[in-house]
């Protein structure tokens, strides 16, 4: 075990892929010595050389593309995107190229060694185009999977399942906790199941579900939310795409109540889905309505951000309102 | 860094710009119409058993394309496209190469795989989704592929697979790469050959590829078929420079241009742009110029965007001319390549037979390959609609009989 910040984490999990892989490469802008905008990538051209770490042209689609077919040939390819805001150049690479790979081929050729890691999520003054979450557009994808992770030890062992999966995945980074999330990691390998949720904290009057960055969010309502007598479960979503359901709903069937939260804009974002899903699935047990805490319908805003955003306080909101209905 | 701007800075006292067409670029040309080699020109060493080949895989993709355009005429296919005019290119470019080499084709290159091999039933059974289909039924026809022959299955948009043709060279070149000194170590053991169309080349992914492998010296020919149409669009209405060929030297890629009629002028050029991927591990375009003389595909009409005195200026035949220079090399017994062709006629006919009876994909192909192994919600779909059509046979008749 040693104390890592997120960047330290994912930077560990990059490495044993590198040393375990001879042929597996890291591309992306500023990737290369610099080792990143966020330095993720640090220190790694050093150890594996410029063939296997470099700096890409300034082009996400060309990234995208060339990711494609360097895991087509077989190769673990981890590419950046320096800014999740910035992935939409590469829309069509990953939702018609990526994502269709193995099934448009009958299996022929498949793109599973591909991994797109991206930094995604406001809190860091970015304004509109550094600061989105953009994971519900590709969540309406089939043949991708998403996959989010909220502190360092979940993003090493989140990160390694993702890039051994044998599907294309975006692993989309909290870059508010980059450097502001710490704790103990492990150095040796080790992965974390992907699909699967976890239950942060057990309660019993209401389900309280989020993920990466907003986890942090909804565990400080939760402690709140003790204070005043409610007893909160708190879950961690992990994976967007394919999510876990069951897990879900054996909580809700169990607390009779939801709240799901996210930074991205309401309408249509992935909380839209868990709803109607968790509706379905446990209509005779739900005890009020299921709520969203989301951003607005707004583009990411920068001077009015903290107003913009869904913070502990909405979120403590509508636990009571969930609770109290 | 001694050259930040990594420009060569050719200091001028005159103002003077460069014209946009400063840049003359010749068209390789050795076969004449007759089938004779141009003076000065030099045939390229290409030996019988291989001259054969490539006759004999352009004299079979004609009957096919022939057969197939009729066939969607008919209503039996639902889509066809020909590569009328472009034989030569596609096929003499595939004969350049080593049977280990990627292609990445853009739709009309049939040619290429079948030079590698692909037999009648497997195209039959692409363009009539079948359950023998290599895709399994999910594309429509002409979207073939096939991981033995290292033929990237056709994906519909366009140019997409510029760009993953880079990084599937890159790939291809890593491990040739000393991690010390980061020069090649050895010659490269096979590339990728990347067709596309003129059209195509105004995609995003053409600039993002072409870039992409300068920089990083992937071993990759990118092939551009030139044309003349993308679909209606006439060339002049796709670009204002010269051809593509001339963007190549703008990303400081070696670039040639051929007459994509001339077989023997296409293997030459594919044979050299080769020969500097797998030894210098860079990337080469080759600019290939051959008329369209067929429709887009079986959904337009081309009377309606060019006229037949157009269409008659440009009706010289690439397949024609290799036959002349074949014949002149004694290479060919004319005789038996008549009784050949009539047999190919009825060998495709017994074979679009064949693959209209065999029956469509199972339920589970519906599902199968979306991700490595099924998600558990699309499991749940699945079941839910098995429930559904175990409910309601009659109306899904191609699926019912066969469910479990």
């Amino acid at each position: 075990m040693a104390k890592m910040n997120m960047l330290h984490a994912i930077n560990s999990a990059l490495d044993i892929t590198m040393a375990e892989h001879p042929n597996a490469c890291i591309f992306g802008e500023d990737v290369g010595y610099f080792g990143g905008v966020f330095r993720a990538t640090s220190g790694l051209q050093e150890k594996y050389g410029k063939h296997r770490v470099f700096n890409t042209p300034l082009t996400e689609q060309g990234i995208l593309g060339f990711a494609n077919g360097l895991a087509a040939f077989g190769a673990p390819a981890l590419a950046e995107i320096q800014f999740a805001d910035y992935i939409f150049p590469a829309f069509d690479q990953i939702v018609n190229e990526s994502a269709k790979f193995r099934y448009r081929s009958g299996n022929e050729f498949n793109v599973g060694n591909l991994t797109i890691r991206t930094p995604y999520g406001g809190g860091i003054a970015g304004g509109l185009y550094h600061s989105q979450s953009p994971e519900a557009y590709f969540a309406h994808t089939p043949g991708l999977k998403l996959v989010v992770p909220r502190n360092p030890y979940q993003a090493k062992g989140l990160l390694r399942a993702s890039i051994k999966d044998d599907n294309p995945v975006i692993f989309f980074e909290p870059k508010r906790l980059y450097r502001a999330s710490t704790g103990e990691v492990p150095e040796e390998d080790y992965s974390i199941e992907l699909g699967k949720a976890e239950i942060v904290q057990e309660g019993t009057d209401v389900t309280v579900l989020a993920w990466g960055a907003q986890m942090e969010i909804i565990e400080d309502a939760a402690k709140k939310a003790a204070e005043q007598g409610i007893s909160c479960e708190v879950i961690d979503l992990r994976t967007i795409l394919p999510w876990d359901v069951e897990t879900i709903a054996k909580s809700v069937t169990k607390t009779g109540r939801l709240v799901v939260s996210h930074e991205a804009p309401i309408t249509n974002g992935f909380g839209a889905e868990i709803v109607a899903t968790i509706q379905q699935e446990c209509f005779l047990h739900l005890e009020s309505p299921i709520a969203r805490v989301c951003g607005l319908d707004t583009p990411y805003p920068l001077a009015l951000e903290k107003e913009y955003v869904p913070d502990s306080l909405k979120v403590l909101a509508a636990i009571k309102q969930s609770v109290e209905f | 860094m001694s050259n930040p701007n990594n420009v060569s800075l050719n200091i001028n006292h005159e103002l003077s710009f460069i014209d946009g067409h400063a840049l003359t670029i010749p068209t390789l040309s050795i076969l004449n119409e007759e089938g004779d080699i141009y003076e000065g020109a030099t045939a390229p060493d290409i030996d019988k058993a291989t001259a054969i080949r490539l006759y004999e895989t352009m004299r079979f993709i004609r009957a096919l394309d022939e057969r197939m355009q009729a066939a969607q005429r008919q209503g039996r296919v639902s889509f066809y496209m020909q590569c009328l005019g472009e034989e030569a290119a596609v096929t003499a470019s595939a004969a350049a190469l080593d049977q280990n080499d990627m292609i990445m084709a853009q739709y009309r290159e049939q040619a290429a795989l079948r030079y590698r091999g692909f037999s009648l039933d497997q195209f039959m059974n692409q363009m009539f989704s079948n359950e023998k289909d290599l895709g399994k039924g999910r594309q429509m026809p002409i979207h073939y592929g096939s991981r033995e022959l290292n033929y990237m299955t056709i994906s519909s948009p366009l140019g997409t697979q510029i760009p993953q043709a880079t990084g599937y060279a890159y790939g291809q070149k890593v491990r040739h790469i000393d991690a010390q000194t980061g020069e090649l170590n050895s010659t490269i053991d096979n590339i990728t050959i990347c067709y596309f169309g003129e059209g195509a080349a105004s995609e995003g992914d053409f600039h993002a590829g072409l870039n992409m492998a300068a920089v990083h010296e992937a071993p990759v020919i990118f092939f551009a078929r030139n044309n003349g149409y993308a679909i209606s669009t006439p060339a002049d209405e796709q670009f204002k420079g010269d051809g593509i060929a001339s963007r190549g030297v703008g990303y400081g890629i070696k670039t040639i241009r051929v007459d994509g009629a001339d077989a023997l002028a296409v293997y030459a050029a594919t044979k050299k742009a080769r020969e500097i991927a797998t030894t210098k591990g860079e990337p080469v375009l080759i600019e290939s110029i051959a008329y369209r003389l067929g429709a887009h595909s079986t959904s337009d009409d081309p009377s309606g965007y060019r006229t037949k005195d157009e269409e008659a200026k440009h009706k010289g035949c690439p397949i024609e001319r290799f036959r002349k220079w074949l014949l002149k090399q004694g290479w060919l017994d004319e005789a038996q390549d008549a009784k050949d062709k009539e047999t190919i006629r009825e060998e495709i006919l017994a074979a679009l037979k064949r693959a209209e009876k065999v029956e469509k994909p199972a339920l589970e192909e519906l599902i199968s390959d979306v991700y490595d192994k099924p998600i558990p919600s699309l499991q749940k779909q699945y079941e839910e609609l098995k429930e559904h059509i175990l409910q309601h046979p009659d109306a899904y008749p191609t699926t019912a009989g066969r469910l479990k």
